[in-house]
């Protein structure tokens, strides 16, 4: 079993993460809802770093947190002015929204409290080096990442050129 | 995580508010796979390079989500969902 | 006998028609008419060569020498659909006693009526009538088919010629195709005769299927040489064999060989316009009168006939369809003449009349039996059918120089007329002796033989047979009075007298009339019998006379002169006896002039009884359960998917619950079942 100190750091991220993620969702002010996804963001790049993923903790906040967010902003900025309130919602759809994700919910929790020991062994294996994540990427063996890396590279050309396209100016 | 942002993705209006619930699910996703990675495979790394290719992805189909959004804005000078209804029957 | 005469005997008419038939609009009317006789001729010469080398040239091939025999002999037999072993369509062409006989009878009679016709489509002042190559063109048509019918070897090929010739009627009928009294009878033509092919079809399916063969040959006789058969004494070893075991089941109280030779007598009916098949010969009158004498008079209508007489060992067997066919004939005889007493139209009448003499014929062939005087109802019979098709092909063209003349068919139009039309006056009286079967005309032999036939087989329908002779001579002979006699003839105003016809008109009206003189001569019995042994021995001019059994013609005599005497009285001058003895009977009158009802019979049993009980039913089972069935399923589908369209709302937010729900509901699925 852990420590207790990296259960209360676990559980002040996990509060962190859902408080945010409901207001996120709730507020009626866009901006602000921009801003607590970027704690969203910053917290799960927190537990990361916990769980000793310290590259992938890096890239998120990097590109999620610094990039998507900032442009988030950036289009809020674009659309509305800053002071303005979104409408009301519609009951129907809260409603029905309110069931979609109590179903969820369910489903979900039922599936992993059902089929997983969680509290069995803690972290074995250690934090991957950067050589390891390098190799990983590049190689073409079993376990190394070289053809979605390629993959990921066309459809990141793709995006761009997409993105070019819808938004200029006619 | 998750439910949130499905509950935020149906009851929203304003397009960029569903992008951003469509952020944290992904995000909620990527969390899972590395949180399974670590805990029931601890010598592999797939579940962080899954994660890894995520975060990409999720950053290049948000730029692209907004460049529409933009110009969907240019078009009709508001964002709101109900007025992209064109696919009706 | 090599065989090319035959085959151009069969291929120039056919040639004819499709020349005419396509090229005919664009020919003048002369050349077509010239070009259909001209064919037609070159035919009748071929046929009579054909006919002669088979009755005369004494060749082994035709004629046994030692029996005094004449043989059948297939010219050529060509597999056409072979669908197994056994079941083959041939075409060919068998040259027997019977189908020499009907060659010249089909070939003379088209020739004259191709002659004739060149007149009659012309009216008064030389213009040709609309249509006058198509007419030519479906003459030959007519021929071509009937040729075929009377030379096939095996019965599918007769049936195949059989419907094309019921074709043929139909277009000739219709030929004055904006009338829509010709169109509807030849509609009832060819919807009745159709209706009796079907008993045909399943008369040869049964026949076949049990015998296992479709040829006469093989049917009736035995094989002589390679190709040339004899009609063995009560018919082919093999078939009597396949009939006599008790093998053959019995249906209905009828063994399978007496119900396919009654389904088969059955076509017949319907060709000849036996009773109740009959109805569509009097209608059929709508047709130009070439037509008439053509089909209605000479040919088409003896192919029953022919069939009977075709298949005569196969029906020598079953002694049960021959009494059938005696009374059928005997019945329909009577009716026909009691009916032609009363129409005041010449060609209802010489139709009924028609259908009188081919009753004859059919009862000649019923009573014949070989025991008695070799088959002499059998040979009677044919002999009929050749001074028949001679005599009543001259009424009819005489009619149609009336009408020509006149303008119209009723005779009441047409009295004493013997001053004005003088060539047609003595044809018509020559043709009606002929039909009253007065010495030495062409008509007293043959029917002399037939009364003595049917004497030989039962007395009862000797005395019909006798009384409707009789009825025969008087309706003949009242036409011939009120036609030419009677009363002076007023010319309408504003009309010319009524005269003789051109030469292409009358010529064929004295070739006929002469036949008709000298036909009762021809030794017949050593021509045309049932198993083609000869009657006589020697043979000379007048070798008829002797044959007779003068008892019994002295008989006929009387009662034809009797007739005609009676006829005399009542119809040569102008007098008030007709009506007198129309208004002792009235209701025995208008049953004969109304032809028994047999028609208001018909129209009864198919608009109320099928139609109405019948067909509409099903059409309303038809138009509301069936297609009530599927419109249901469309309106089902259209009325779901308008309901379930809803969804289709361009809400993304709905999309991704729905799928969201299903996705759930999906993996809860799974849950469960692997819990």
């Amino acid at each position: 079993m852990e420590s207790v100190g990296s259960i209360i750091v676990y559980a002040v991220i996990a509060l962190t993460i859902i408080v945010c993620s409901v207001l996120a969702v709730t507020t009626r002010k866009i901006l602000r809802a921009a801003t607590y996804l970027l704690f969203s963001l910053f917290a799960t790049a927190a537990l990361y770093f916990q769980l000793d993923y310290e590259f992938l903790g890096a890239v998120q906040i990097a590109v999620y947190a610094g990039g998507i967010v900032v442009l988030f902003v950036f289009s809020i900025l674009l659309t509305s002015k800053p002071g303005d309130n979104t409408p009301a919602l519609a009951s129907k759809k809260r409603v029905l929204g309110g069931i979609g994700a109590l179903a969820m919910f369910l489903v979900a929790g039922y599936s992993l409290v059902s089929r997983t020991s969680m509290l069995s062994a803690v972290a074995a294996g250690g934090n991957p080096s950067m050589t390891e994540i390098g190799t990983a990427l590049m190689g073409t063996g079993h376990g190394q990442y070289l053809l979605p890396f390629e993959a990921i590279s066309v459809l990141l050309l793709a995006c761009i050129i997409g993105g070019v396209v819808i938004a200029r100016k006619h | 995580m998750f439910c949130c942002g499905v509950y935020g993705f149906i009851t929203r209006r304003n397009m960029i508010a569903i992008l951003i619930s469509l952020e944290l699910m992904l995000n909620s996703v990527d969390i899972n796979f590395v949180v399974f990675n670590r805990f029931l495979f601890p010598g592999e790394m797939e579940g962080m390079f899954f994660s890894l290719f995520a975060i990409g992805l999720a950053a290049a189909e948000t730029a692209l989500a907004i460049a529409i959004i933009i110009n969907v804005f240019r078009v009709s000078e508001n964002i709101d969902v109900r007025d992209v209804t064109k696919m009706k029957f | 006998m090599q065989p090319v005469i035959p085959i151009i005997i069969l291929a120039l008419p056919l040639a004819m028609f499709l020349v005419l038939g396509l090229f005919g609009n664009k020919m003048s009317h002369r050349l077509a008419g010239v070009l259909g006789t001209a064919g037609m001729g070159v035919t009748m010469v071929l046929a009579y060569i054909t006919a002669f080398t088979y009755f005369f040239s004494g060749s082994g091939e035709f004629y046994d020498a030692e029996t005094h025999t004449r043989l059948q002999s297939v010219i050529f037999n060509h597999d056409w659909l072979a669908f197994t072993d056994n079941l083959v369509i041939r075409l060919g062409f068998l040259l027997d006693p019977i189908s020499a006989l009907m060659l010249v009878v089909i070939t003379t009679i088209s020739f004259m009526v191709h002659l004739y016709s060149n007149g009659y489509m012309r009216d008064h002042h030389g213009v040709w009538e609309k249509g006058f190559q198509r007419f030519y063109a479906f003459l030959s048509l007519f021929s071509f088919s009937m040729l075929g019918l009377v030379v096939a070897t095996n019965i599918f090929q007769m049936y195949m010629f059989w419907e094309l010739v019921g074709a043929s009627s139909y277009l000739l009928i219709g030929f004055y195709y904006t009338k829509p009294s010709a169109v509807s009878a030849s509609k009832k033509a060819f919807i009745v005769t159709r209706f009796a092919d079907l008993g045909f079809l399943l008369g040869i399916l049964v026949l076949s299927f049990y015998t296992g063969t479709f040829n006469f040959t093989d049917l009736t006789s035995t094989e002589v040489a390679d190709g040339v058969y004899r009609i063995s004494e009560g018919t082919a070893e093999g078939i009597k064999n396949i009939f006599a075991t008790s093998a053959a089941p019995v249906f209905m109280g009828g063994s399978v060989l007496t119900w396919a030779l009654v389904l088969i007598f059955m076509g017949g009916m319907g060709k000849s316009a036996m009773m109740p098949l009959h109805i569509w010969l009097p209608d059929a009158m709508e047709g130009p009168t070439p037509v008439s004498a053509l089909i209605h008079a000479a040919t088409m209508v003896v192919a029953g006939v022919y069939l009977v007489a075709r298949l005569f060992p196969l029906y020598l067997m079953e002694t049960a369809a021959m009494d059938i066919i005696v009374v059928v004939g005997a019945l329909t005889a009577l009716y026909a003449a009691m009916v032609a007493c009363t129409q005041i139209d010449i060609k209802r009448v010489l139709a009924f009349s028609t259908i009188s003499q081919i009753a004859f014929m059919m009862v000649s062939l019923g009573v014949a039996r070989p025991e008695f005087h070799h088959g002499l109802g059998y040979m009677a019979g044919m002999f009929h059918l050749f001074t028949h098709a001679m005599f009543k092909a001259l009424l009819f063209l005489c009619a149609g120089a009336l009408i020509h003349a006149i303008g119209s068919n009723d005779y009441t139009a047409m009295h004493g007329l013997r001053k004005h039309m003088p060539v047609t006056h003595i044809t018509f009286l020559i043709g009606c002796l002929a039909i009253a079967g007065i010495i030495p005309f062409a008509g007293f032999f043959s029917k002399d033989e037939i009364l003595t036939a049917t004497l030989g087989h039962s007395t009862l329908w000797y005395v019909w047979m006798s009384a409707v002779a009789g009825l025969t001579a008087f309706y003949m002979f009242r036409l011939y009075y009120l036609i030419f006699w009677w009363k002076e003839h007023k010319v309408p105003q504003g009309h010319h007298a009524p005269h003789d016809q051109p030469w292409t008109m009358t010529l064929p009206l004295v070739i006929l009339a002469v036949v008709s003189c000298f036909a009762g001569f021809v030794p017949m019995g050593n021509l045309v019998t049932w198993n083609g042994h000869e009657m006589f021995d020697n043979v000379s001019f007048f070798t008829n006379l002797g044959a007779l059994d003068w008892s019994v013609a002295s008989i006929s005599l009387l009662v034809a002169i009797a007739a005609i005497a009676l006829a005399t009285v009542m119809y040569k001058k102008e007098n008030p006896l007709p009506s007198k003895m129309k208004n002792a009977l009235p209701n025995l009158w208008r049953w004969c002039h109304h032809r028994f009802y047999w028609d208001e019979l018909y129209m009864f049993i198919t608009h109320k009884i099928i139609f109405g009980c019948i067909s509409k039913p099903i059409a309303w089972f038809d138009r509301h359960i069936v297609d009530g069935t599927m419109d249901a399923f469309a309106t089902m589908t259209q009325k779901a998917s308008y309901a379930i369209r809803s969804l289709q709302s361009g809400n993304i937010q709905m999309y991704v619950w729905f799928y969201l729900i299903g996705a759930l509901l999906l993996g809860a699925i799974t849950a469960i079942c692997l819990m």
